[in-house]
């Protein structure tokens, strides 16, 4: 079966004044229909770069320098801008961080959703209202014909959440990208909108790509699972396996660093250093300064992605023994 | 027991007034002007004790009055009513100057180590400067030497002393707020969401920086925070808040493995756990309300699936459950839950 959706070798570069700044390195992952990624890492690995330039939301001086985006057989990397408008917020569709950045302050919840459905489909004007409606109605928002005539300051931060996932939906996308979609919400209400997430995805067969730093949110959602380290991904396979038995030290280390029930008061295992800056990369294994496993080749040669023994692929040259 | 405890608050209510000038405050009602001034309710009544060199958490949701909470106990905010006292002494209502002795015995550590670190000083004027505020008189030499002293016990090389918040990373420049909090020898640390801006490998660095730090200074802690994982790990007791008030206040364990008040049920539902089955989320229903309108009776009957008519009339008050547990619920104390 053909993929969904096929990264191949994706590599995106920042142009800057002292010369190109590689954000992504050579980065590939596919993704089967209805199947949902868990693009984990912690900030500047590149996990929203990455999920940025599938849709080719990336802004100068940030350009796709090389690889394939293969989507419904057709190559996203390569697309002319006017023939992206309709892929991009109609078959893909993205959740941002941030609600209130998302929705337009001025204009009420109705307009934004209809503007959205009459960009995109060939649909009269009480038409389009009749799809936000109905999309209002799968994310739960109580009295949605009510609330059309709102604007976005008169909902809390929970209920905004729902309205640009409905937003989302309008089009019946078959991917939808959320780059940390929860991150500015409370844990109950970040509850709330990944099991909500997750229904939709499951009932309408979605694909999802889900970027997050939080390890636990990707595992009770996603499938599978991506991990990203200073620009590449360091480690995939299903969430499971990754969640339990890690293959590469920085994963292993992540884990670890975890707070976990039952061993309060503990120290907490840390990994020493910080992730080091893109200007500034040691050569071989980007990790090798943080790693307590780095031999001589750590330091030369950069790993790739093979398979280990529990079938999770993991860039480490280390990866049989760690 | 109540020997021990270091701060104790009793009753304590902050109430900020928004409602501007008195341009903004008159409103025609009814064909007559009435001037009407709106407050927001931040924190509700709220008593408990911080044990000497324990780590009471208090949790809960944005907009809950947790930070509120946390600077009125500091002195940074003035309470409206009720009582903070340090060691026995009642502080609230202190002058500036006798307040003085007491800033060195509480520090701080805010949550965001790029605007709490002025930009415009070096590492060594940042701590330097409450050593030389707090310690009159005091030699170069021996204000050098505790600089570098606080240095190396937050894991930072005291070569960097020349540098500027800005040659830092997150979590360097966190060590270096709690360098400064730990410069004037305090005894009791308040700590305001100190790794939520930070990445999970640097939050691990910094709590253990601050179990070490408590430790070997037998520091008391009030730690606040929304991340419950985090708040497990590192409490002894740990107070639930929601819009002002405070529902439950138990041990550590307690909390985490029988929670009582239905808030906490739901708060403690929905942290996301890593592998293994998926729990089942408890849903609220609505919204928090605003501390502006406070419901009637209790603050959570809204959301609560098992409020009654009590619930909706009559504030609950904190009572001990059987396991220690302080616990302000209707339900509960009837039994019903």
């Amino acid at each position: 079966m053909q993929p969904l959706l096929d990264v191949k070798n994706l590599s995106v570069e920042f142009a800057l004044r002292q010369g190109p700044l590689e954000a992504v390195k050579n980065v590939s992952f596919s993704l089967n229909k209805g199947e949902r990624l868990g693009l984990v890492g912690e900030s500047g690995a590149g996990k929203s770069v990455t999920g940025f330039s599938i849709i080719n939301l990336i802004s100068k001086p940030g350009y796709i320098s090389n690889g394939s985006i293969m989507f419904e057989g057709q190559d996203l990397a390569k697309m002319p801008f006017d023939k992206m408008r309709g892929v991009r917020g109609n078959r893909i569709s993205m959740i941002f961080q941030d609600p209130m950045m998302t929705l337009n302050p001025v204009l009420t919840i109705g307009t934004q959703m209809i503007e959205t459905v009459m960009a995109h489909m060939d649909v009269t004007r009480k038409e389009a209202e009749e799809i936000a409606l109905e999309k209002l109605r799968k994310v739960y928002i109580p009295s949605p014909r009510k609330r059309l005539a709102q604007y976005p300051h008169e909902f809390s931060g929970g209920m905004r959440q729902r309205i640009v996932i409905a937003i989302s939906l309008l089009t019946d996308p078959s991917l939808i990208i959320a780059d940390e979609p929860t991150t500015a919400l409370d844990v109950t209400i970040q509850a709330e909108i990944m099991d909500l997430l997750l229904e939709l995805c499951e009932t309408d067969n979605m694909g999802l790509i889900l970027i997050t730093h939080d390890l636990a949110v990707v595992s009770e959602v996603t499938q599978r699972i991506a991990v990203m380290y200073a620009g590449g991904i360091v480690e995939t396979g299903s969430t499971r396996q990754v969640t339990e038995t890690p293959g590469h030290p920085y994963t292993q280390g992540l884990i670890a660093a975890l707070p976990q029930s039952g061993a309060a008061g503990d120290r907490l295992t840390q990994i020493p250093g910080a992730m080091p800056s893109l200007m500034n990369m040691p050569a071989g294994c980007p990790f090798n300064p943080r790693c307590q496993h780095c031999t001589d080749i750590c330091k030369q040669e950069l790993p790739t992605l093979k398979e280990n023994k529990s079938g999770i692929l993991v860039a480490c040259h280390h990866a049989d023994k760690v | 027991m109540s020997t021990d405890s270091l701060v104790k608050i009793k009753n304590l209510v902050k109430h900020f007034d928004i409602s501007g000038g008195l341009l903004d405050q008159l409103q025609m009602e009814n064909g007559r002007i009435t001037r009407k001034q709106t407050v927001v309710k931040a924190v509700n009544n709220v008593s408990f004790e911080i044990q000497k060199g324990e780590t009471l958490s208090v949790v809960g949701e944005s907009g809950c009055g947790k930070s509120t909470l946390a600077r009125t106990v500091m002195g940074l905010y003035p309470p409206n009513s009720g009582e903070v006292h340090y060691d026995g002494q009642r502080i609230d209502c202190l002058p500036h100057r006798q307040m003085l002795p007491y800033r060195t015995k509480m520090q701080m550590v805010f949550q965001d180590p790029y605007a709490s670190l002025n930009p415009r000083m070096t590492v060594r004027q940042i701590i330097e400067e409450p050593i030389y505020f707090h310690n009159k008189g005091i030699s170069r030499g021996d204000a050098k030497n505790k600089l570098h002293e606080v240095m190396r016990s937050v894991g930072m090389d005291p070569e960097w002393a020349g540098n500027y918040p800005h040659e830092f990373s997150g979590g360097q420049r966190q060590r270096i707020s709690i360098a400064r909090a730990l410069a004037v020898e305090p005894e009791f640390i308040v700590a305001d969401e100190p790794i939520a801006a930070l990445d999970v490998s640097i939050q691990a660095q910094i709590l253990n920086l601050l179990m070490d730090a408590q430790e070997e200074r037998n520091l008391t802690y009030l730690f606040i925070s929304h991340d419950l994982s985090v708040v497990e790990h590192i409490s002894t007791r740990v107070a639930v808040m929601y819009l002002g008030s405070l529902c439950e206040l138990g041990t550590a364990k307690e909390i985490f493995s029988s929670p009582r008040h239905p808030y906490t049920r739901a708060l403690l539902s929905a942290i996301p756990t890593l592998g293994g089955e998926k729990k089942k989320h408890i849903h609220l229903s609505g919204d928090v309300p605003t501390p502006i309108n406070l419901p009637p009776g209790c603050v959570f009957h809204g959301r609560c699936q098992f409020a009654n008519d009590r619930c909706r009339e009559e504030i609950p008050l904190g009572r001990n459950l059987e396991n220690g547990t302080l616990c302000a619920c209707h339900a509960v104390e009837e039994g019903r839950l």
